[in-house]
């Protein structure tokens, strides 16, 4: 076998054998998406065949769904949710990592080692102790302060920030701050500014956790009209079938409105989720 | 550019001409900055962590707001209740067998996708994009569209007829688990692709074209040359399983209707939300959480040593 140059045909096929192994994963990733699509724009969703191909296409699933759990609160919900996330991590996440980069200051190893650490740690064990505290001790079930609280800085974004400042020419800082510039104002005018890219890409690596989350606004929001999406559309998939003509339908039309945000917003900005940023953001 | 951690915190450059004062001055600056995080990190990690251990050894009921209830210490009395309920030994059980399915599938798919999608081809923003799809999108809108394809009525046992298992899929005890494992590994893959696909960046070229003057094939060079070259991947791949089937929630509640026949299905959360928040028993679920946050320890120390061996 002469290893050092493959024969054509060899080359060839191994190429065909790439391009079937990539399009068989394709159709396996994005058939649920067709269907979802499909299904939910039927008039009868049955989990036949025919289900697949589109036909007698109607929008009355996304009435129907609508009119159950009441589509635009709870979107409404789940974008004050993110929003409030969003902000927070912005706000606070980026003041965290100029610190951890740039500055000085005692303790400055012990912060840097416990968001490696909680990176480490699941969410969800530390829901039980939370709710307790959250509903139960500071009152705050049914509240959105409650629903942001747990992921209102994302640790992951604090890493990637302080990752793209400490890379920035420290000289810029430094000269800054000869000219008596405040480190304030050196954050907001000399490194945020550069920092776009990063900024971009932290918030779309935090809006998919508060946007898809379940289970801690499912524990925190018992009043309907609180609930995100996510839960609204999870307590119609357990008990609210029923109270529709054409319940996998308007399942699916819920599902779609959900699924829509997360997807544009990751086909848009696609470039900005390289395997290097999620690589950075998870050797931690 | 890629943004890694070897790279050390760059120490600012002329500290040294800088007035004390001065230095002083940004070392609070500093702490000023950090603080609303830290504030973060002990509110949403250090306190209910130090709460749910003592939570655990306490016998603790839920109160109104405001309202003082004495909760006695009971010893190990909630631990106690924990190993002697066989359905909690159900619930690990059940993250074993997740394990089981979950890692060599991921491992193997995601390796493989990554290693076709690592050349200059026509279409690879396409596949990524593809099989990074599901990753983005929520579980709840997955679930509903699995239950969809999987349910008794569904597309799945149309393809198969009377070969479709009975009782279908999500309601039999022998598959509701695996059932699980398969749309995990489905919905995480992409990520792990993405993973992978950085990993191999890191592979030496000079190591195929060695191991290929030494007459080594594709396949061979893949088990030879990439396998080894990506473990560190490997190693967190998964450790990630690990804590994903410790984390499951929303999986066994909703695709499994609330853990699958004779809980099948249950996963230790689930099992925390059932005692702790239905059953109104937070001190076993707390006792519970101890026992979870010791296992994933146990089980991600244990991984890192088999994945890293001979390394």
């Amino acid at each position: 076998m002469s290893a050092t140059t493959p024969a054509p045909g060899r080359r060839v096929g191994g190429k065909a054998l790439r391009y079937v192994l990539l399009s068989l994963g394709a159709v396996v990733f994005l058939f649920p998406f067709y269907y979802m699509v499909v299904g939910s724009l039927r008039k009868v969703t049955a989990g036949d065949l025919s289900a697949a191909v589109p036909s007698g296409l109607t929008g009355a699933n996304y009435a129907a769904i609508n009119s159950t759990i009441s589509l635009g609160r709870s979107l409404l919900n789940s974008g004050i949710m993110t929003i409030g996330v969003l902000i927070c991590t912005l706000v606070f996440g980026v003041l965290a990592g100029y610190a951890l980069a740039v500055l000085k200051f005692r303790g400055k190893g012990a912060v840097f080692g416990a968001l490696l650490l909680v990176q480490m740690v699941p969410f969800q064990l530390l829901t039980l102790p939370l709710y307790v505290l959250v509903v139960r001790d500071y009152g705050l079930g049914d509240n959105y302060f409650g629903m942001i609280l747990p992921f209102a800085i994302n640790s992951t974004a604090v890493f990637l920030f302080r990752q793209f400042f400490s890379q920035m020419p420290q000289s810029l800082f430094e000269a800054a701050r000869i000219d008596g510039a405040s480190e304030l104002r050196i954050l907001w005018k000399i490194a945020l500014p550069m920092a776009k890219p990063a900024i971009l890409t932290a918030l779309l690596l935090t809006f998919i956790g508060p946007w898809n989350e379940f289970l801690w606004p499912f524990l925190v929001t018992k009043n309907a009209d609180m609930q995100p999406l996510a839960v609204s559309l999870a307590s119609f998939l357990s008990n609210l079938q029923g109270t529709v003509a054409n319940p996998a339908g308007a399942l699916l039309a819920g599902a779609c409105v959900l699924a829509l945000p997360a997807v544009v917003l990751f086909l848009v900005f696609q470039r900005h989720f390289t395997s290097t940023d999620i690589d950075s953001a998870t050797k931690g | 550019m890629s943004l890694t951690l070897q790279s050390r915190p760059a120490a600012p450059s002329s500290t040294e001409q800088s007035p004390a004062r001065r230095n002083r001055f940004r070392s609070r600056v500093g702490a000023l900055f950090v603080s609303p995080y830290v504030l973060f990190l002990l509110v949403v990690f250090a306190i209910p962590l130090v709460y749910t251990v003592w939570m655990s050894f306490h016998r603790f009921y839920f109160t109104a707001p405001g309202t003082d209830v004495d909760a006695p210490w009971v010893g190990l009395s909630n631990y106690k209740d924990v190993f002697t309920d066989p359905v909690v030994g159900q619930a690990f059980l059940n993250i074993l067998i997740f394990l089981v399915i979950n890692v060599p599938l991921t491992v193997g798919l995601s390796l493989v996708l990554a290693a076709a999608l690592n050349a200059k081809m026509r279409g690879r923003a396409f596949f990524r994009a593809a099989f990074y799809l599901p990753y983005v999108t929520a579980s709840v809108a997955l679930v509903a569209v699995w239950q969809f394809l999987f349910g008794q009525d569904g597309f799945v046992n149309h393809l198969l007829g009377s070969h479709a298992p009975d009782p279908s899929w999500l309601v039999n005890t022998h598959l509701a688990m695996p059932m699980i494992a398969v749309f995990v590994t489905w919905k995480q893959l992409g990520f792990f692709v993405m993973l992978y696909l950085a990993a191999l960046q890191n592979v030496g070229k000079e190591l195929y074209e060695a191991s290929a003057m030494d007459g080594a094939g594709k396949v061979r060079q893949f088990f030879s040359v990439t396998v080894p070259g990506v473990r560190p991947a490997t190693t967190l791949v998964v450790i990630y399983a690990i804590i994903t089937g410790a984390n499951m929630f929303s999986e066994p509640y909703l695709l499994t209707g609330g853990g699958g026949p004779d809980h099948a299905s249950t996963s230790p959360v689930l099992l925390m939300y059932q005692k702790g928040i239905e059953q109104g028993h937070p001190d076993v679920a707390a006792a519970l959480g101890v026992v979870l946050i010791a296992f994933v320890m146990v089980v991600s120390l244990a991984a890192r040593k088999l994945t890293e061996r001979g390394n």
